[in-house]
């Protein structure tokens, strides 16, 4: 990722693709933990969620453990036997919580959103930035946040309303030919968290939301940054700030970013002798200054 | 594979012992958490851990065993958990509530009423229910020991303040035999005078959290409440549309995108029962409907 990433430093940049469609995944797998059941249904898809890590010690017996695939679930065939371009919506759950207004809703808006990997992070940040620094931070460290969130410190009340794994379709607009073509497709996990909200003194009772939106398919990613989203919205949603790490935005913005971390914690293997030179002779110093104080009082 | 390479219900024997001797300790004082040794299960934390350690230490060759997550028996995790126990304790297993000697549980209790010597095992995710008053463990141990429960009556208080309710619908604290504050497990509120009185036993078993407690039979259990504002436990107002049961919990399920859902029993089990009974809700019985046309 690095490498990449360092890559993309030399490379010019000829424009930015018009949003992904979500609602026109060609899905792999799709499910929600607040219906049992709706429209365009649970695929259950590729996962081991349901699958026992027993050991099978027939095969181990065999000697065949070591190179023996695991077992892989039954892929479950998208219900409209999706993919390509002509794929149908499969709609989202949170439509369905919308038509009654029992969720928040957020205006779509034309404004072009901060783009963390041209402009520096700016504190306090706003939702999209908030978003694109999750996306791009480090999966174990927002897995810990979520985590802790889920255990007391920042609670959001969270619900999987809705997670779905698939390939979207990237569209850029050409101005040469006045619309947009496809340039390609990526692989992307969606989830959308329903949350318990109470109302505040600005807002009625309603469902909010999380979100998380991550490349691959990588389920635990995505409802950990939805769920750190949630958290990070106390502000706006005029609830309190209780002091846990997940509400508190500078700190995980300025430290989920793997790249950065790494690099700078690994630093501390590179030479510092200079600076280790300095510390040394000072603590002498300050030793014999010691010592000499203790023996004039004896 | 035969399981036959794994111990008789997966654990140990020590470890059995030492579940067995939490549950007992559970059992003696009655919603009290009980620390115990929690072991790594073949299935990821969260996913029903502590429940399946205890029914794994309840269980004996004899038993029926019966597995349900949100009420039905066909959810994918309530059939993983069958299908682990089947292979690894080779026990019977059935889906009809009367029938079962041990019953593990995500979320509900069963609508037919439990009979002596049934156990109920719950899954538990956060068996401490002052934990999102005070997220420190070493405090909210303190509090038991005091019976200082104050917070918990301040927080409902301030509900009921700015709502007019009480804002809990899950997981609703119950107060168990006038000592322990106890956390239900997240079975909607429903569900909550149900465990009062029971004359089976519940276990609670919290894997990740490395708790056991437990309500002997016939155990008094308290929905906290005030004087003004009694407990109340609620439901979606509308009968099952399949099997026209009034006062059974009932899962939404969306049916189109325009808008369009029916309401069905969240106890696959009883409305099945109902169904075969004689009993028809608004929408009829689509499933029998459909297979006596076939
Ligand atoms: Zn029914």
């Amino acid at each position: 990722m690095f490498l990449i990433r360092a890559y993309r430093t030399t490379l010019p940049r000829f424009g930015a693709s018009v949003p992904v469609d979500t609602a026109k995944m060609a899905v792999s797998r799709r499910v929600s933990a607040t219906f049992k059941d709706l429209p365009g249904g649970q695929i259950l898809g590729p996962t081991f969620d349901y699958t026992h890590r027993l050991l099978d010690f027939a095969l181990m017996a065999e000697g065949e453990a070591a190179g023996s695939p695991p077992p892989t679930p039954t892929p479950i065939p998208s219900p409209q036997g999706g993919g390509g371009a002509a794929t149908p919506q499969i709609p989202h759950v949170m439509s369905f919580l919308n038509r009654d207004g029992l969720i928040e809703t957020d205006a779509a808006g034309d404004a072009t959103p901060p783009d963390l990997t041209r402009e520096p992070m700016e504190l306090p940040a706003s939702r999209p930035l908030r978003l694109q620094s999750l996306t791009r931070g480090d999966e174990g460290f927002i897995l810990s946040l979520a985590y802790s969130t889920q255990r007391g410190y920042g609670r959001t009340h969270a619900f999987v309303g809705e997670l779905r794994i698939g390939t979207v379709a990237v569209e850029m607009d050409i101005p040469e030919l006045g619309f947009a073509v496809e340039i390609g497709e990526v692989e992307l996990t969606e989830c959308e968290t329903v949350n318990q909200f109470t109302g505040s003194k600005t807002e009625p009772p309603q469902f909010t939301r999380g979100y998380g939106l991550v490349f691959g398919q990588t389920e635990r990613k995505a409802i950990a940054m939805s769920l750190v989203d949630r958290a990070l919205r106390w502000r706006e949603l005029g609830e309190d700030f209780v002091g846990a790490p997940a509400q508190d935005e500078e700190f995980v913005l300025m430290h989920a970013d793997n790249v950065q971390a790494t690099g700078f914690l690994e630093h501390i293997k590179l030479p510092h002798y200079v600076d280790f030179q300095s510390e040394l002779e000072l603590i002498r110093r300050l030793r014999a200054e010691a010592m000499a104080q203790k023996e004039a009082a004896e | 594979m035969t399981a036959q390479d794994y111990n008789f219900a997966y654990l140990d024997e020590q470890t059995k012992r030492m579940i067995r001797r939490a549950i007992l300790k559970g059992v003696a004082v009655p919603g009290y958490q009980v620390p115990f040794a929690s072991r790594e299960m073949p299935m990821p934390y969260g996913w029903g851990t502590g429940g399946v350690q205890v029914t794994a230490a309840c269980l004996t060759p004899d038993d029926t065993l019966k597995v349900i997550d949100q009420g039905a028996d066909d959810t994918t995790n309530a059939v993983s958990i069958r299908k682990f126990f089947q292979r690894t304790a080779a026990v019977a297993v059935t889906e009809a509530t009367a029938e079962a000697t041990i019953i593990q549980t995500r979320h509900r209790i069963p609508e037919a009423a439990l009979t002596e010597g049934q156990i109920l095992v719950y899954q538990v995710p956060i068996p401490e229910p002052l934990r999102f008053l005070e997220p420190r463990e070493t405090e909210t141990r303190k509090m038991h020991e005091l019976e200082e429960y104050g917070l918990m009556h301040v927080k409902l208080y301030e509900d009921i303040a700015r709502h007019g309710h009480i804002a809990t619908a899950y997981a609703y604290p119950v107060k168990v035999e006038g000592r322990y504050v106890m956390d239900p497990s997240p079975i909607p509120r429903f569900d909550n005078p149900k465990l009062s009185d029971c004359p089976a036993i519940q276990l609670f078993g919290a894997g990740r959290e490395q708790r056991i407690y437990a309500l002997p039979p016939y155990t008094r259990v308290v929905s906290l409440d005030f004087e003004d504002h009694p407990f109340e436990a609620s439901k979606a107002p509308h009968d099952c549309d399949l099997c026209g049961a009034s006062d059974s919990y009932l899962d939404e399920v969306i049916t189109d995108d325009e808008g369009g859902r029916m309401f069905v029993c969240s106890d696959t089990d009883f409305c099945r029962g109902r169904v075969a009974a004689g009993h028809i809700g608004r929408l009829g019985a689509p499933d029998l409907a459909q297979e006596a046309a076939e």
